[in-house]
């Protein structure tokens, strides 16, 4: 399928020395780093190089992280990792909720955002035939692909995981620091908002009525199980 | 209506709405519970009962007639309009009344005077007639005499058809010879005429008069009321009779009558429209201020646009004018401010920002560095790793500062939902332990059989716990780490126990403060921002909970995580005691087998929610006035006594060093006799010891606490503890350390006890604050 482990990085940010610097991390990484400091070009960048994954800084000139983010999102499901100076709530799910799939707060290490890298780059690395069911979707994980009757949803890769991680095992609950483990690949417990958030949003696709969830049910006070297979 | 009750009525009425009435109201009502209902029936539970019961259904009207001022001004304006009426209407109807009668008398009496004028010259005229014929027959005689009465009744009512009738009595009890009782018309003559008027005519000759009732002998006219006026006259035969006129008043009735309807029609129509009137002039003034009072409410509630509508120059326009100015200069004063906090949250926020830019391009530069440390000679290479180092440090820093400030800017959001507190310090104690085992200590989790839930923000409680922990394990001294849970009443909390070096007196307040170090001399080995304990006591409090240490030197510490288990529930208490079972104060209470003071401290307060705290003033205070505890012989770890084991020593002590600190070690026993939870922060404020903290001990409230501040060292019972103690469970109190002399911090604090509400948290415990204090300076003395 794709070059696992090695991939084509877009790196999203004006800061050109930080630039610069991930660049010499990624590429020593053995990534292909390419850049674009603006807004306004990261799309037109996006569509030139087609990369395996997105790191995009929050705060850029033109158009800000949040837009870039919902610009890309609106037409790929490539892994988007946010890097951002903010933790506060607000910052961290107005991004999550434009589309990213993980987010990085700056300052990090570079190991920590290697590891993120792989995490979102490693998913189904041999796929093997496998048909799944939950509730009334059919669930081809080796053709990653979403099915209600015979119709398609589309996924981003992220809540295709997080589906499967769901659906391969209705009978379980997993509580969301399982889920940050198994789908995001965060050994140690970090933000659950994360899961929160990807929740609501693959329910906003994948649910008939996103305010009553019938595939991805709340438990609450424990977390998210499937629902009656 | 009598005469009398017409009198009183306005005048009740009067006294009731002749006062103010915005404050008639209150006052009535005071009066009625206050001293009707309340202060008459005390002590009855009986009687109580019975006025509760008959209260309970007025108990709405009287809420109206409370709240409503434009009923009260209605119904004050109606019954003063009707007293005015009733009271105007009795003079006028008597005036009438009066003015008529005095007509018909004089008319009547001019009538009868006539009647008795004919009547005498009637019967004269028989006697000269009858003169002449000698003597006649006896019995022609009396027929004679009846029928001159007839006649002459007839004759005289023959004037006066309707107009008055004319009746005649015997005299006396004489009533023979034909001289029974006649009556014109079909007036029943002895019925009509009163007895007491012929009791009184037939006392002399004079004529009299008296009202009466004219009754009817034939059926179908009812008695009416009359005027009554008769003479004793003789009849021909020289024996007295008794002549009456009786002039009915009927057409003076039907007067008086339609006079007391038109005065009532029209006390009617003036009292209701009295009323009207009262109640559109009261709607005038009471709308626009209802209006104000609605303005103001939606104001208070946060909508800051609110203003009243102003029209014309009158004192309403006034009134709204002066509350548009006020909400205007409110709404300027609160965007103003909510602007500053705006501006300093953006401030943080993009200080942060830039801040962490170009920290994160140094901190890849250097860890690229450091990876490549081994190609570098030694110098380039510890320079790389100090780099590394360092960055991390500041790294933290950062972020604690970022932390801090976001807290100062009010600007921390709560994200809680229902955790299980186990989970939390099973993450955080896995995390700890190899630092713990670095340290060569142990992690022992006590009480997690059952969950421990709490609504709660997982994030920031997973940070206080691992704060707490990891000092623990820091400052432990390679001993076990005890992490208690436990949940009750509404609360839990989470305790972490070291046997390390222990806090100093005043230190388990100070701890809290930003930058505050423990061991200047340490300080910089153990790493830590000196943020991390502040950050904990804000994460705390944005829960609505405590975080509390407790420590005694050399003998460990305690910190204490009391969290509500709903959000908007606060705080009584804490499941677990502060100050642990195994301090030394409670072994050594245990031992001697007095009360175990530490199973009440359950209840003892925490810090004010809102209070902020104190800014850092120096990052590290010089504690001068403390000796190393080892110093202290008493005070070695595990030695089981206490630091003023001996109360008459540990007083004498004091007395010596502190000059006229007087009783250190007695008072606290004051407070352990006290006993009662709440009066546990009393004993111990109390235990300041000194002379002067005498003024503060009645305020304490704890029933012995007054005895505890006594000069003379008394020596306790064997459940005395030391001043020291106290200091050493100081949990929140004022840093003592400016303050000059032990006196002063003694007598400072009013302390109040109250120890449950956390709100007076602070101030119930600068009285142990006090004790430190003094206890510093016996250790000083030492």
């Amino acid at each position: 399928m794709m070059s696992f482990m090695k991939g084509r990085v877009l790196v999203v940010d004006d800061d050109t020395a930080l630039a610069e610097m991930l660049g010499i991390v990624l590429r020593g990484e053995g990534f292909e780093p390419s850049f674009v400091a603006d807004g306004d070009k990261a799309l037109a960048a996006f569509r030139e190089t087609k990369p395996d994954l997105v790191l995009l800084d929050l705060m850029l000139p033109g158009r800000d992280g949040i837009e870039v983010c919902r610009l890309i999102r609106a037409e790929s499901g490539v892994p988007i990792v946010m890097l951002t100076a903010k933790s506060d709530t607000v910052d961290v799910v107005v991004g999550l909720e434009s589309g990213a799939d993980d987010y990085i707060v700056k300052p990090f290490k570079p190991k920590e955002l290697v590891a993120r890298i792989r995490a979102r780059l490693r998913r189904s690395e041999e796929p093997a035939p496998e048909q799944l069911t939950i509730g009334d979707l059919v669930i081809d994980v080796a053709g990653h692909s979403v099915k209600r009757d015979g119709q398609s949803i589309a996924l981003t890769p992220l809540e295709f995981d997080l589906l499967v991680a769901l659906a391969r095992k209705p009978w379980q609950v997993f509580t969301r620091e399982v889920l940050l483990e198994q789908v995001w690949g965060y050994r140690h417990a970090a933000d659950t908002r994360l899961v929160n958030v990807h929740v609501q949003r693959l329910r906003s696709k994948v649910e008939k009525d996103p305010e009553k969830p019938e595939i991805v049910v709340t438990v609450r006070g424990v977390g998210y199980k499937a629902g009656p297979a | 209506m009598s005469q009398n009750s017409a009198a009183s009525a306005p005048g009740r009425s009067g006294t009731r709405v002749g006062r103010p009435v915005g404050r008639a109201g209150s006052h009535w009502a005071r009066l009625l519970e206050g001293g009707l209902l309340q202060g008459g029936v005390q002590g009855s539970p009986v009687l109580r009962l019975i006025l509760r019961w008959v209260r309970r259904p007025l108990l709405p009207v009287m809420r109206l007639w409370r709240r409503n001022i434009q009923l009260r001004v209605v119904v004050s304006t109606l019954l003063m309009s009707l007293g005015v009426v009733l009271l105007l209407g009795f003079v006028v109807i008597g005036q009438v009344r009066n003015g008529l009668l005095e007509a018909k008398v004089k008319a009547s009496q001019s009538q009868a005077t006539g009647g008795f004028a004919v009547a005498k010259q009637k019967a004269d005229e028989v006697v000269t007639g009858t003169g002449d014929d000698g003597s006649a027959a006896d019995g022609r005689e009396s027929q004679n005499v009846i029928q001159w009465m007839s006649d002459l009744v007839a004759s005289l009512s023959s004037g006066g058809q309707g107009a008055f009738d004319v009746v005649t009595l015997p005299a006396g009890g004489n009533a023979g010879g034909g001289r029974g009782p006649r009556a014109s018309g079909t007036v029943d003559p002895t019925a009509s005429v009163p007895e007491d008027l012929r009791a009184r005519i037939g006392e002399g000759t004079t004529a009299a008069r008296s009202y009466t009732r004219i009754v009817y002998k034939t059926g179908g006219k009812a008695p009416q009321p009359g005027l009554v006026i008769g003479k004793q006259l003789n009849d021909p035969n020289g024996d007295p009779y008794q002549l009456y006129y009786l002039f009915p008043l009927t057409q003076e009735e039907k007067s008086l009558s339609l006079v007391k309807g038109t005065l009532a029609t029209a006390g009617l129509f003036v009292v209701v429209l009295l009323g009207a009137i009262a109640w559109l002039v009261v709607r005038q003034v009471v709308t626009p201020v209802r209006m104000a009072a609605g303005v103001a409410e939606r104001l208070s509630a946060g909508r800051l646009q609110e203003r009243m509508k102003v029209t014309g120059e009158d004192d309403i326009a006034r009134l709204g004018e002066a509350f548009n100015k006020m909400a205007q200069n409110l709404q300027q004063k609160i965007s103003q401010l909510e602007e500053l906090s705006r501006m300093q949250r953006r401030f943080v926020s993009d200080v942060s920002h830039e801040l962490r830019t170009p920290l994160t391009t140094v901190r890849m530069a250097a860890d690229v560095i450091h990876e490549a440390r081994g190609d570098f000679d030694p110098v380039t290479a510890r320079s790389a790793e100090l780099l590394a180092d360092q960055l991390d440090r500041f790294e933290s820093l950062l972020a604690d500062l970022l932390e801090i400030s976001r807290f100062d800017a009010g600007a921390a959001a709560l994200e809680a939902e229902p955790i299980d507190l186990r989970d939390v310090v099973r993450r955080v104690v896995s995390g700890a332990e190899p630092l713990a085992e670095r340290k060569g200590s142990r992690i022992r989790v006590v009480g997690d059989q059952q969950p421990v839930v709490a609504e709660a923000d997982a994030r920031r409680v997973e940070r206080i716990l691992r704060n707490l922990v990891v000092n623990a394990v820091e400052h432990g001294e390679g001993r076990d780490v005890v992490v208690k849970l436990a949940a009750a009443g509404g609360a839990v909390a989470v305790a972490v126990r070291d046997y390390g070096v222990g806090l100093k007196p005043g230190e388990a307040t100070r701890v809290f403060n930003r930058f505050w170090r423990a061991d200047p001399a340490r300080a910089r080995t153990t790493g830590g921002t000196g943020l991390g304990l502040s950050i904990a006591l804000e994460d705390a409090r944005l829960h609505g909970g405590w975080l509390q240490a407790w420590g005694e030197p050399g003998g460990g510490s305690q910190f204490r995580l009391t969290l509500p288990q709903s959000l908007d529930e606060p705080l009584r208490g804490s499941p677990i005691p502060l100050e642990p079972t195994d301090s030394r104060r409670n072994r050594g209470l245990h031992d001697a087998g007095g009360p175990r003071d530490g199973d009440k401290r359950a209840t003892v307060p925490a810090q004010p929610p809102t209070a902020p705290t104190p800014l850092p003033r120096d990052p590290i205070v010089p504690r001068l006035a403390m000796v190393p505890p080892t110093a202290d012989p008493t005070a070695l770890p595990g030695s089981g006594a206490r630091v003023v084991a001996r109360p008459a020593a540990g007083a004498r002590r004091a007395e010596d060093t502190a000059g006229g600190a007087g009783d250190a070690g007695g008072p606290d026993g004051a407070g352990d006799v006290a006993g009662a939870d709440s009066a546990d922060a009393a004993g111990e404020a109390a235990g300041a010891g000194s002379a002067e903290a005498d003024t503060a001990a009645p305020d304490t409230g704890g029933p012995d606490a007054p005895d505890a501040g006594g000069p003379v060292p008394d020596a306790p019972s064997a459940g005395t503890a030391g001043a020291a103690e106290n200091a050493e469970n100081a949990e929140n109190a004022e840093n003592a350390e400016n303050t000059d002399g032990p006196a002063e911090d003694a007598g400072r604090p009013v302390a109040e006890t109250e120890p449950g509400r956390a709100a007076d948290g602070r101030k119930s415990e600068v009285g142990p604050e006090g004790a430190q204090k003094e206890h510093g300076e016996a250790f000083r003395g030492r």
